[in-house]
């Protein structure tokens, strides 16, 4: 299958997960300029970590604008992957793809370090690879990473199981104290509704190869290709 | 004609604002023991050319709900102040 990395002015981890992609999991890679206003012959999105147009405004604000973004809606309403990482989840809420918003992280720092997080739901296309309620390690470095979705919201998206991934501790409790940012819930993932859309703050791209010291991040792309290689065996 | 606007953008009601709640604080710490509560907003001033103060508010509203504001987590108020002259450069 073929990934497409969305490049936007200030995007600082497209090459990373391109090289995931191509190299560690040999899938079939491109990297698209912001400008392109198709992402045709892709068949999952990537939207990268970064500091697209420098955060102004609100992180992901003006990002959402690009011409590719047209593209890319589109190709989610068609049912396309897309992943959105850190900035790229940040573009995709602000673009309306994922339902929320971001807000400075509660203790008003950058956080950047390896965090805890429980699945909370192994059964979609991006997590199909981890058991259910597995603790697993990824590292998050952002400034405006602090979950917000009001009540009825978060009712919504529990009942749907779109609350994929939340912060934890080490041995998986889910309070304030394993909570590195303020997040409603500890809430680090979501998918859509139909759940073709992720949007996780961690960086499973800094932590899917063995050099690294930590692969907990590689079962997310891998989890696609195994969603993609079921299609295409159950589709003959 | 040419107008002055100025958007005001407040985080809505329950939506945590780290940066008041740490002015409060710092604040607090000062002395100013009476204050108990601070919210931090965005303020944006437009120069802009439109037909009139209906035209401009037509085009504000529509900056603001576009690209200026997020409506999930923020509200937005503003003043539209006429006559504004262009200064030359």
């Amino acid at each position: 299958m073929k990934f497409g990395v969305v490049v936007f002015p200030g995007s600082n981890c497209d090459h990373d997960c391109y090289h995931v992609a191509k190299d560690i999991i040999k899938q079939d890679a491109e990297l698209i300029w912001h400008k392109h206003t198709s992402v045709d012959g892709v068949d999952c999105v990537i939207l990268p970590g970064g500091f697209s147009y420098g955060d102004y405004l609100r992180a992901g604000a003006i990002a959402r604008f690009s011409p590719v973004m047209k593209a890319v809606k589109r190709f989610a309403d068609e049912g396309g992957l897309v992943i959105g990482i850190c900035n790229g989840f940040q573009i995709l809420l602000e673009s309306g793809l994922l339902p929320g918003a971001m807000i400075w992280n509660r203790d008003l720092k950058f956080v950047c370090k390896n965090v805890y997080l429980r699945v909370e739901n192994n059964n979609t296309v991006f997590t199909n690879l981890y058991k259910k309620e597995e603790i697993i390690s990824i590292p998050i470095a952002h400034f405006q990473g602090n979950y917000y979705a009001d009540g009825g919201l978060l009712n919504r998206m529990k009942d749907n199981g779109q609350i994929v991934l939340k912060y934890c501790s080490r041995e998986g409790s889910i309070n304030s104290e394993s909570n590195p940012n303020g997040s409603v819930a500890n809430i680090a993932g979501i998918v859509s509704k139909r759940g073709n859309v992720l949007g996780m703050m961690p960086h499973p791209e800094r932590c899917s190869e063995a050099v690294f010291g930590n692969t907990d991040g590689l079962r997310i792309f891998q989890s696609v290709t195994e969603h993609f290689k079921k299609n295409i065996r159950e589709a003959s | 004609m040419e107008y002055m606007a100025k958007v005001l953008i407040k985080l809505k009601n329950g939506v945590l604002d780290p940066q008041g709640k740490t002015i409060c604080d710092s604040i607090n710490a000062l002395g100013f023991a009476g204050v108990y509560d601070v919210r931090v907003g965005k303020l944006i001033e437009l120069k802009l050319q439109g037909k009139n103060e209906k035209d401009i508010s037509k085009q504000i509203e529509r900056m603001c709900n576009k690209l200026l504001v997020n409506p999930v987590i923020e509200n937005f108020e503003y003043e539209i102040v006429g006559g504004y002259k262009r200064k030359n450069k």
